[in-house]
């Protein structure tokens, strides 16, 4: 690496140095997100690319199907805890001096403010929307209330397509920005489940969303139960032969309960590459970055493109940033709610926090007004602990307040 | 906090009364509503049907879901509540809100549909014989029968009112 750094090229920053960007490669804290798929390429080739300080959350057991692609993993493993096996292997076959990696078998949800603000980067091969989203919303508040800026690059894969977006929370689009671009689930239409099923797909989900809880009503499906499956299977089974349709295997409706997309080994390495690169030039500024997207397509052909995408005015995370409004320590929750409407230009808004309502000016009998703010929500060294959110129609984002005290 | 809960609370406060639908739900749990349709004309006037409406946890980038919680006579409803209404399923869009699927199930009541049919019986009826669907309709409603189906009753009156 110590060769690759030192030299220039045409788009080298001319302010860098090989010193800078050597020193920053065995400084930076990385963090992985994801031991699985993703995750596997991610942590080898981090190491190899001369990461030295890497830690690693995945929730996730190994399990026999992982296998054939999460190569740091032997049938031995089975039941084990994905991040703890990963990093363990990959620190005895590339050990070298410096080298630490940290796993943490847990949700990411289980880590507050200050265990992310320690990372200098984050690598994300995660395979859920949701563990994402949260984590886009904590890293926009994390550099909008604490100005700690930590960029991440999120890696994603479906069968034989995969994405790479380089996020820097408040500065570029935030995940939320391309929440839009996410398919919404196929769905069938249940009348065309309940009468005039052509696929084997409408017989699979005939019996799973129709017929199941009528057959067996006091039984709540599970399709990690082998049994449960095979029941569903043969339900779907004699849907489709009364319908005359082929196509329906066991596979298949495994594939169709659980949701599952076909992981390929191949299009998890080649986006995981382009994330590792990503981390690469960013933390070390030896070239540019490419600008927010990448695109591949391996399905038909190949192809590949980086895009540039801007952020949505519309977010919902990032459009309207969490912002501090100082009030008194005698304001009531009255002339808070006049005080902030008649700044933000509200209409009919409702305050509210993950607790509940705090006012709703359609309901305004239903408030005690003259009670001091102080008094209604939690407080720590004169900063609110809990987020006011405010929507309005006035606005399609969300107003997001942290309280502090004078 | 989760977007799902944000945008549920949002689409609620933003909602403006339909006539002919109440809502009710707890203000710390924007994510499960009950659902009263009391339809003000056509052939289901006078009952009132309740439905739950839960908001899944990715919404809105997956449509909420809707259970009729009574046995009724409906081409578009099965008796164990499921509900068949586009737009909660291939042509839900993040950018509809509850506001609109609200109105989409009143609308069901206002104009049921034979071509999506999931009571086949009641939509046949429908399509080939509307006296005999109307006379079930009120049957129905009123509690009694229809073929060896009893159904729920969903109106206030006595029972039976229309036999």
């Amino acid at each position: 690496m110590a060769t690759f750094l030192s030299r220039s090229g045409p788009f080298t920053d001319p302010d860098y140095t090989p010193e800078f960007g050597l020193e920053s490669l065995v400084t930076s804290k990385v963090l992985v997100l994801g031991a699985g798929g993703l995750g596997c390429e991610i942590l080898k080739n981090l190491v190899l690319s001369g990461f030295r300080h890497i830690e690693c959350i995945d929730m996730d057991t190994i399990e026999t199907s992982n296998l054939n692609r999460q190569f740091l993993f032997r049938s031995s493993d089975v039941g084990k805890s994905k991040a703890i096996v990963a990093c363990e292997f990959v620190t005895r076959r590339l050990a070298r001096r410096g080298l630490t990696l940290v796993p943490h078998f847990c949700k990411i949800q289980d880590f507050d403010d200050d265990f992310y603000s320690q990372f200098s980067i984050i690598v994300c091969g995660l395979d859920s929307i949701e563990a994402r989203r949260w984590m886009n919303e904590k890293l926009v508040s994390l550099a909008a209330t604490a100005g700690r800026i930590i960029p991440w690059i999120d890696g994603g894969t479906e069968g034989f397509q995969g994405s790479v977006k380089l996020m820097i929370p408040t500065i570029t689009a935030c995940f939320e920005c391309y929440m839009k671009l996410v398919p919404v689930q196929t769905t069938y239409p249940l009348c065309t489940l309940a009468s005039t099923p052509r696929l084997p797909e409408h017989c699979i989900e005939w019996a799973h969303e129709l017929e199941w809880p009528k057959r067996y009503p006091d039984m709540d499906f599970d399709a990690d139960v082998p049994e449960h499956v095979d029941l569903m299977y043969q339900l779907a089974k004699e849907r489709a032969s009364q319908f005359g349709i082929e196509g329906v295997t066991k596979a298949k409706t495994l594939g169709v309960v659980k949701n599952i997309i076909p992981a390929i080994a191949s299009t998890n390495a080649v986006v995981a590459a382009a994330c590792c690169h990503e981390c690469f030039k960013f933390v070390t500024s030896c070239a540019d970055n490419m600008r927010d997207s990448m695109y591949y397509n391996g399905e038909t052909g190949v192809v590949c493109v980086s895009d540039p995408y801007d952020k949505a005015a519309d977010c919902a995370v990032c459009a309207s940033l969490p912002q501090d409004y100082v009030i008194d320590e005698r304001c009531t929750l009255g002339l808070f709610v006049a005080g902030a409407t008649q700044k933000f230009g509200l209409q009919q808004p409702l305050f509210f926090t993950a607790e509940g309502d705090l006012y709703n000016s359609k309901k305004p009998d239903a408030f005690a007004t003259d009670i001091p703010v102080v008094k209604l929500i939690p407080f720590a060294d004169r900063v609110a602990k809990v987020q006011i959110n405010i929507v309005d129609s006035s606005t399609p984002s969300t107003l997001k307040l942290i309280l502090k005290v004078q | 906090m989760v977007m799902a809960y944000i945008r549920a609370k949002k689409d609620l406060q933003e909602y403006e009364e339909i006539p002919g639908i109440s809502i009710k739900y707890d203000e710390a749990n924007p994510m499960r509503i009950d659902l009263e349709v009391c339809p003000n004309e056509g052939l289901y006037q006078g009952g009132k049907f309740k439905f739950v409406c839960e908001v899944p946890e990715d919404y809105p980038n997956r449509a909420p879901e809707f259970k009729c919680l009574q046995k009724i006579y409906h081409p578009n409803i099965d008796l164990e509540g499921h509900v068949c209404l586009n737009i909660l399923r291939n042509d839900w869009k993040p950018t509809l809100t509850l506001q609109l699927v609200f109105a989409g199930i009143l609308h069901l009541f206002l104009q049921p549909n034979a071509n999506d049919p999931l009571n086949k019986d009641a939509a046949n009826d429908l399509s080939k014989y509307p006296a005999q669907f109307k006379r079930h309709v009120l049957n129905a409603m009123a509690g009694g029968y229809v073929g060896d189906e009893k159904f729920d009753k969903v109106v206030d009156y006595p029972d039976r009112r229309y036999l």
